[in-house]
């Protein structure tokens, strides 16, 4: 499924400074895996060693927070947008 | 788990200090407080590395207490612990701070509790603790030449920034999200600037300030609670600091923080342990409890079940400056209650309303909800025998009630309406 990716300006090197990408997948899973066999290095950034996303990273398919629905097996319809960012919250 | 990277954060050589930025006075660097990773003195929040928030790392040389006294009676006192320059005291800003610690005799007695001080910040310049903090968050602004303030907001904060931007010279446009109450609407709009209502939570509100950062529309403005964060959360400091002072430069043996982000509160905890490395105060242990309104509760769960990570929530509370369900800080605020020996404990609404009352009722003091979800929760931990009632225990309250008139409104009515007569008053009060 054919899903675009939001990039966040920390991750740009990765991406030559795009903020948006294409991205491929079923799952968010799928997705953070061509994301980095595309721009490679950019995987560890988001997920740790165990394969978990970082806990300082949230994700949104959409609008909903991965967290508050399948985390990396979140479904990644045609046509979605997939955020990164960093998780900053206060206010 | 998380390492506690304050430890990394606090040198203090008595060097001359060629070396350093003065316009951030004893800040050296930025520090990733989950990896250590430094980075230069820039509007940066995240670490390149993991995504870690990052914080200030400093050099205080020497402060003693006369130095600190000779201070206004302000957050200023202590700009040679905070990332503003020297002169930071002449510049125009709101001056917030040195709030006033009530002694609460009468609530204490109610409570059976022995010592109780109220650390009463309603009376910062536009009614809660946000003064504090978004005044560190101007200075750096200035720094990188941002010419724009701005923020998400769960109210109280988009008061603070616009009328901070107001007085120091600066545009601002802020962030709520649109069903605020609406007294703290009249006051985020009332100092100009541009005030922008999302539909949604203030998490989206938050995911959205993110985005506009990475966008050319926003990357020059200063979000205080976003690029501008590590020195904005420091101002927080100036709690303890005050705290301390004001019983005599002395940290409580117990205090009770409430927690939204949980920022202010592991701010609390670095200001404390600034004091005891400087030699400020003596190394005593403090006992730090964190308070939450069980209608958006992730942290006080996650304590309670003994776990490590947070689970994020969707709020649902009367208590909307505490309406955070994923507080990045969060895992530190556990960290803190369990290597302090505290406790992390929730209130309902009803709960909160009652302690709003009681407090009102006892002390004078008029409190917003926030206020009320703290006095609940010392009330609760006093009840549960969690925390102690013969040692010495100060509470904040964050904010004025003017703030939240919604959550007391319902109940308030004159005692009795009556004709001009002294009969009729008679009757009345029978």
């Amino acid at each position: 499924m054919s899903v675009s990716v939001r990039i966040p300006t920390i991750l740009r090197t990765y991406t030559d400074g795009a903020a948006e990408v294409n991205g491929e997948g079923e799952t968010l899973r799928d997705v953070l895996q061509k994301l980095d066999a595309d721009f490679p290095g950019i995987g560890a950034r988001i997920l740790d060693e165990s394969g978990k996303i970082r806990r300082f990273v949230n994700v949104y398919v959409g609008d909903e927070d991965v967290r508050f629905a399948d985390n990396l097996d979140t479904a990644t319809p045609s046509g979605v947008q997939v955020s990164i960012i960093p998780a900053v919250a206060g206010g | 788990m998380a390492l506690a990277t304050t430890e990394n954060t606090i040198t203090t050589s008595d060097r001359a200090d060629g070396a350093r930025d003065r316009r951030f006075g004893p800040a050296m660097a930025l520090s990733c407080r989950e990896c250590g990773a430094r980075y230069d003195l820039g509007p940066s929040f995240a670490c390149n590395e993991c995504f870690g928030p990052l914080e200030i790392a400093y050099d205080f040389g020497r402060v003693t207490r006369e130095r600190i006294a000779e201070g206004p009676t302000n957050i200023w006192r202590y700009r040679s612990l905070l990332p503003v320059p020297e002169d930071v005291a002449s510049k125009p800003n709101m001056a917030p701070g040195w709030t006033k610690l009530v002694n609460a005799g009468n609530l204490a007695r109610e409570l059976g509790i022995r010592s109780l001080h109220v650390k009463d910040d309603s009376g910062n310049p536009t009614h809660s603790f946000k003064d504090r903090v978004v005044a560190i968050a101007v200075e750096a602004a200035r720094n990188f030449g941002f010419h724009t303030l701005s923020c998400s907001s769960t109210g109280n904060l988009a008061g603070a920034v616009t009328a901070a931007a107001a007085r120091a010279g600066l545009d601002a446009c802020v962030f709520i999200p649109s069903d605020l109450e609406q007294a703290k609407i009249v006051m985020a709009s009332v100092y100009g600037g541009r005030l922008i209502g999302i539909e949604g939570t203030y998490d989206d509100v938050n995911r959205f300030c993110s985005e506009l950062i990475g966008d050319e529309l926003g990357d020059q403005w200063g979000f205080v609670n976003v690029n501008l964060r590590p020195y904005y959360a420091e101002g927080s400091k100036t709690l303890a600091y005050e705290i301390a002072e004001q019983l005599g430069w002395r940290i409580p043996d117990q205090i009770v923080i409430p927690v939204a982000s949980g920022s202010q509160l592991t701010k609390i905890d670095k200001g404390f342990k600034e004091l005891i490395a400087l030699g400020l105060v003596e190394d005593r242990p403090y006992k730090i409890f964190a308070a939450q309104a069980e209608g958006c509760s992730p942290v006080s769960a996650a304590y309670k079940a003994g776990h490590d990570v947070i689970r994020p929530v969707k709020p649902d509370t009367i208590a909307k400056s505490l309406a955070i369900g994923n507080p990045a800080d969060g895992p530190y605020v556990l960290d803190i209650a369990r290597r302090t020996g505290g406790a992390v404990e929730d209130v309902t609404d009803a709960e909160i309303v009652d302690a709003i009352r009681l407090l009102a009722r006892t002390e004078g003091i008029f409190a917003e909800t926030a206020g009320g979800v703290v006095v609940g929760v010392l009330r609760k931990l006093v009840a549960s025998g969690t925390l102690d009632p013969d040692a010495e225990t100060v509470v904040l309250n964050t904010g004025d009630g003017l703030k939240t008139l919604d959550a007391v409104a319902a109940e308030a009515r004159p005692t009795a309406v009556i004709r001009p007569s002294l009969d009729a008053f008679r009757a009345a009060i029978a």
